[in-house]
């Protein structure tokens, strides 16, 4: 393990993140405080109640895993397509580091960062609805192991893009949709018995539901079934990885 | 004396099918400055890349100081410097932070004293809190430069140095090179400009479509290689050749007032006591004479049409 390539990379990605402050900090802030208004204020009102909990803070976990997915996928990914886009990849290539150290240094940035919106995402949430947070240990457990697999496939998608559109296509056509449709803003126990069959599909349920438990004690599908669906998908983003770096596929010639 | 890089039976064969390295083998001494010289396409820019690890080598093995770079890859790269052809800097990063990150990658600690020293030798130490998207052309080429160097190495690779840039900028870099070499660096640069070769380097090597031609001391090269010219300034214009100097080598140019006499320096002997002798009884007079030797880059456009 090289640990000073580690800082550094994990240094220079941060530093991004800081010298864009404003869109990478100010810009969730105010998307979630519209969602706190639009949803909360105007179908709360008429929502009171979702399994025991005020819609208000039924729909905060959801909201903060849509964040974490978008934010992880969107941060990991650029952080690996700019420097091949630019062409700096050349001293990451000819740099004494093993793929664990690139992937430890990029994939530990993005999580970082998603992980500091996520919790100003609480933090503006907590001016909105009260919050209580049923089991905080399992919360944070949740928060780090989204946060590091959507990183990772984030990576993924970096290294497989040839173009800023492709960077773009995987979270504009697969991630949002599947996070609107995994349950953010309501239960899928709601919906009609062959929606909820087929939304058993999507793994942002699983997400999602495991999040809600964490911070409600209830969930729409078993927590252990929702771990083990992370923890798979996990699994494939790092075979996914080193079989990219094995291969050196769109990294070296 | 052990040479620093052993490069054995290196071919590269590109996806699209390009072969462009064939069966390369080469050794670079410890401590020397060797340029490779070779037309564009010739694979010098494939053969850096495969020794800094950029691309992976079809066969064959690539030592640097003890260390395979394939399998020992850390110790052989923590070697080695590279300073890309292309401009390619993080736009939004000062210089400082730039060539911290640099040194950082390679494993190191951070040492801001070395970073200082590097950037004043480079002449960047103004530019240090400058983003290097604010910075011109040469200037870049300065930066990657430090970069390059930010983690002390013992082999520094220069891809095309001084390609577009301004004649005091490659001076600046040409001092630069004599200090590394003199603190023991070994320098592989590749170039377009022969003078740059024929002023830096110790040896040559040329390589051409993907294969090395030849490697020779720049000296010995040159005098091996090198064609002399003799000029006659003749007293009294000439049509033509006389008959009794067609043995010699003979051409004429300036109106007629000058008589060209090539020689090759290898032979012992160069037929000029002959000629002049020949010249006299012929009664051609002259008033003046001088002898010019044949430059790298006439030796190298020799080389690469005779192989072609």
């Amino acid at each position: 393990m090289n640990a000073p390539a580690i800082r550094a990379i994990y240094g220079f990605e941060m530093a991004r993140f800081w010298r864009t402050a404003l869109q990478s900090i100010v810009a969730p802030v105010v998307s979630t405080s519209l969602y706190f208004v639009v949803f909360g204020a105007a179908i709360g009102a008429r929502v009171q109640e979702v399994d025991g909990v005020p819609y208000g803070a039924f729909i905060v976990p959801g909201l903060m895993m849509l964040s974490l997915l978008t934010q992880s996928i969107a941060n990991a990914s650029f952080g690996i397509y700019f420097p091949r886009f630019a062409g700096t990849i050349y001293e990451l290539l000819s740099a004494p580091v093993s793929p664990f150290d690139i992937v430890a240094g990029y994939v530990g940035a993005a999580a970082s960062k998603s992980i500091l919106i996520g919790l100003i995402i609480l933090g503006t949430a907590a001016l909105f609805v009260p919050l209580h947070i049923a089991h905080p240990v399992w919360m944070v457990f949740f928060l780090l192991l989204t946060a590091v697999t959507f990183s990772l496939f984030g990576f993924v998608i970096g290294l497989w893009a040839d173009g800023f559109e492709k960077l773009q296509l995987v979270p504009l056509l697969i991630v949002t949709p599947l996070t609107f449709l995994g349950g953010s803003f309501y239960s899928i126990d709601v919906l009609p018995p062959f929606w909820r069959a087929v939304s058993h599909l999507n793994p942002v349920v699983y997400l999602i539901s495991a999040f809600r438990w964490a911070f409600f004690g209830r969930a729409d599908v078993g927590i252990g079934i929702s771990l083990t669906m992370v923890a798979l998908f996990l699994v494939l983003c790092l075979g996914a990885v080193s079989w990219m770096f094995k291969t050196g596929y769109r990294l070296k010639s | 004396m052990q040479p620093i890089i052993t490069i054995t039976d290196l071919s590269k064969t590109y996806a699209s099918g390009l072969s462009a390295l064939k069966n390369v083998n080469l050794e670079i001494r410890r401590g020397e400055i060797f340029a490779l010289l070779g037309p564009n396409g010739a694979g010098k820019s494939t053969l850096i890349n495969v020794v800094c690890g950029i691309v992976t080598p079809t066969t064959g093995t690539i030592v640097a100081d003890g260390h395979d770079i394939a399998i020992d890859y850390r110790a052989a790269r923590r070697l080695i410097g590279l300073v890309p052809q292309e401009l390619t800097t993080d736009a939004f990063e000062t210089v400082f932070n730039t060539v911290s990150f640099s040194r950082g990658l390679f494993g190191l600690r951070k040492d801001p004293g070395h970073i200082e020293r590097v950037l004043k030798e480079l002449s960047l130490w103004d530019k240090r809190d400058s983003r290097i998207m604010t910075l011109s052309g040469g200037m870049k080429r300065r930066v990657l430069i430090a970069k390059a160097l930010s983690h002390e190495p013992k082999i520094l690779f220069l891809d095309e140095p001084t390609a577009g840039v301004d004649v005091e900028l490659r001076q600046d870099m040409w001092r630069m090179v004599r200090r590394l070499r003199e603190s023991g660096v070994t320098v592989i640069l590749t170039t377009h400009y022969i003078e740059e070769a024929e002023e830096m380097a110790d040896r040559v090597g040329v390589i051409r479509k993907g294969e090395i031609v030849l490697v020779e001391e720049k000296a010995e090269l040159m005098r091996k290689l090198g064609k002399k010219q003799l000029t006659l300034h003749l007293q009294d214009k000439l049509d033509a050749i006389p008959e009794l100097l067609a043995d010699h080598d003979l051409s004429l140019s300036g109106n007629g007032q000058e008589l060209i006499y090539t020689y090759d320096t290898r032979g012992g002997r160069t037929g000029i006591t002959g000629l002049l002798t020949d010249l006299a009884a012929a009664g051609i007079r002259f008033q003046d004479l001088q002898t010019s030797q044949s430059s790298l880059e006439e030796i190298f456009v020799d080389l690469v049409r005779e192989q072609a």
